[in-house]
């Protein structure tokens, strides 16, 4: 929906590197929480009726609209279920992920 | 791809809180401060003490918001918040907002002296704080946010908590403060319009959002928001508003108050329960309930 951010994690390499006040001046993008799941949701657009009622409920802002659809980011999503549990026309599958 | 229809988005597009955080999966805190930006907009500064959110936000020198937060010690988030308007109004800012961002434990109980200062000098902050019941950063301990009944590290099964949830929402009315309200997660669409409404008054606001956590309840992720929506369908948790401290409007009327049980049943911290512990919690939660439906009636 956005332009993306700049994916990057900063590291310092010595004490002058850091800033002089304590100050955040990275996103947190480079920590790929995909991850962290052992189920992904798949969503089955054929039935979705575009209610927008998962990309409102994932806690973790991975579930795009791109052209009036909703897609599944991998690279974030924690595979938590919500959007599946939610999700009224019931076309969100959660599968086992591949490893 | 069939059919043309645009996709129904109930919520401001805007996302101010970003991927790659640190939040469990299904965390309901998560939730509750990305509703709240967007309500808020870019033009907000947050003053977030220790608790989860301080650790969701990512480590240094990195951060998953677009806006900029102050880490303050456990007890100042109002103090902080109090400070940094103060600030702010001295170089001329009195565009932005200042929110204290605050876990329950950090409301209820540690931060409390400090956010009664604040509200008794009406200061011209809005205080959030998301309630998941309990110490959770630290490894789940009772807080006075944890419910009757509830299992955490410091009420083993064994002596489960047999002390009420603090009434925090009545001890800010006593204050007198211009705004108060309570929200759930799960009805995200009322998070924001009392954010929004919050932000067009000056004073002391006070926002109480009941943030299901799946770690520390030991309840399954994807039932997060199913969570949020039963204590308000129970009425375990009322949406309600108290302006001045006085006029209650309830926001949702229940029709067909649902039974504790079902709620109980999806959380691990109440498997322990036998049948007349529930019964006394019903008791309980109705005593409340009627408590509640008075003050608005007489408002
Ligand atoms: C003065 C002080 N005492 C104790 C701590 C340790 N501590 C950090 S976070 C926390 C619990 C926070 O609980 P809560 O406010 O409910 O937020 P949650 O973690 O549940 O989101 C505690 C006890 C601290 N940081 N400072
Ligand atoms: S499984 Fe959870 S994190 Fe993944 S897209 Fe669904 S709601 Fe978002
Ligand atoms: S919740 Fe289901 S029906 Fe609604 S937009 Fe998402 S996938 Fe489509
Ligand atoms: S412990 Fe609970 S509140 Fe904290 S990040 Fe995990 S789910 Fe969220
Ligand atoms: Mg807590």
């Amino acid at each position: 929906m956005k332009p993306k951010k700049e994916i990057k994690k900063i590291v310092f390499q010595s004490a002058e590197d850091m800033p002089t006040m304590p100050m955040s001046i990275g996103n947190m993008l480079w920590n790929k929480t995909g991850s962290w799941r052992n189920i992904r949701p798949e969503i089955r657009l054929e039935d979705c009726i575009q209610c927008g009622i998962c990309w409102k409920f994932c806690p973790d802002m991975s579930i795009e609209i791109e052209a009036e659809w909703p897609v599944v980011n991998y690279d974030y999503c924690k595979g938590c279920g919500i959007c599946a549990e939610e999700c009224p026309a019931k076309c969100i599958v959660m599968v086992e992920e591949r490893k | 791809m069939k059919k043309e229809k645009k996709m129904t988005l109930t919520l401001p597009v805007e996302e101010l809180v970003g991927s790659g955080n640190l939040a469990c999966q299904g965390c309901g805190a998560n939730l509750a401060l990305r509703y709240v930006l967007k309500a808020l907009g870019q033009r907000t500064v947050l003053c977030i003490p220790a608790c989860c959110w301080a650790v969701i936000d990512g480590a240094f020198p990195h951060s998953c918001m677009s806006v900029p937060i102050y880490h303050c010690a456990f007890e100042t988030a109002a103090s902080t918040a109090t400070g940094v308007k103060a600030g702010l109004e001295m170089v001329g800012d009195l565009e932005t907002t200042v929110v204290a961002w605050a876990g329950d434990g950090g409301t209820f109980d540690i931060g409390l002296q400090a956010l009664s200062g604040a509200a008794e000098r009406n200061d011209d902050i809005i205080y959030v704080c998301y309630d998941n019941e309990a110490y959770m950063n630290t490894g789940i301990q009772r807080s006075s946010a944890t419910p009757t009944g509830a299992w955490t590290t410091t009420t083993p099964v064994k002596f489960p908590k047999d002390r009420p949830k603090k009434d925090i929402d009545a001890i800010m009315a006593a204050h007198r403060i211009p705004y108060l309200a309570t929200a759930s997660i799960s009805y995200p669409e009322d998070v924001v319009k009392k954010t929004k409404k919050a932000k067009s008054i000056k004073g002391t606001r006070f926002i109480h959002i009941y943030a299901p956590c799946p770690t520390g309840w030991k309840s399954r992720p994807e039932d997060a928001v199913k969570l949020g929506r039963m204590v308000v369908q129970n009425c375990v948790f009322p949406l309600y508003e108290v302006e001045h401290g006085e006029k209650y409007t309830l926001n949702m009327k229940i029709k067909d108050k649902k039974p504790i049980d079902d709620y109980l049943k999806l959380q691990g911290r109440f498997r322990h329960l036998k049948p007349e512990q529930i019964k006394l919690m019903q008791e309980e939660v109705d005593h409340n309930w009627a408590r509640l439906l008075k003050k608005c009636e007489s408002a």
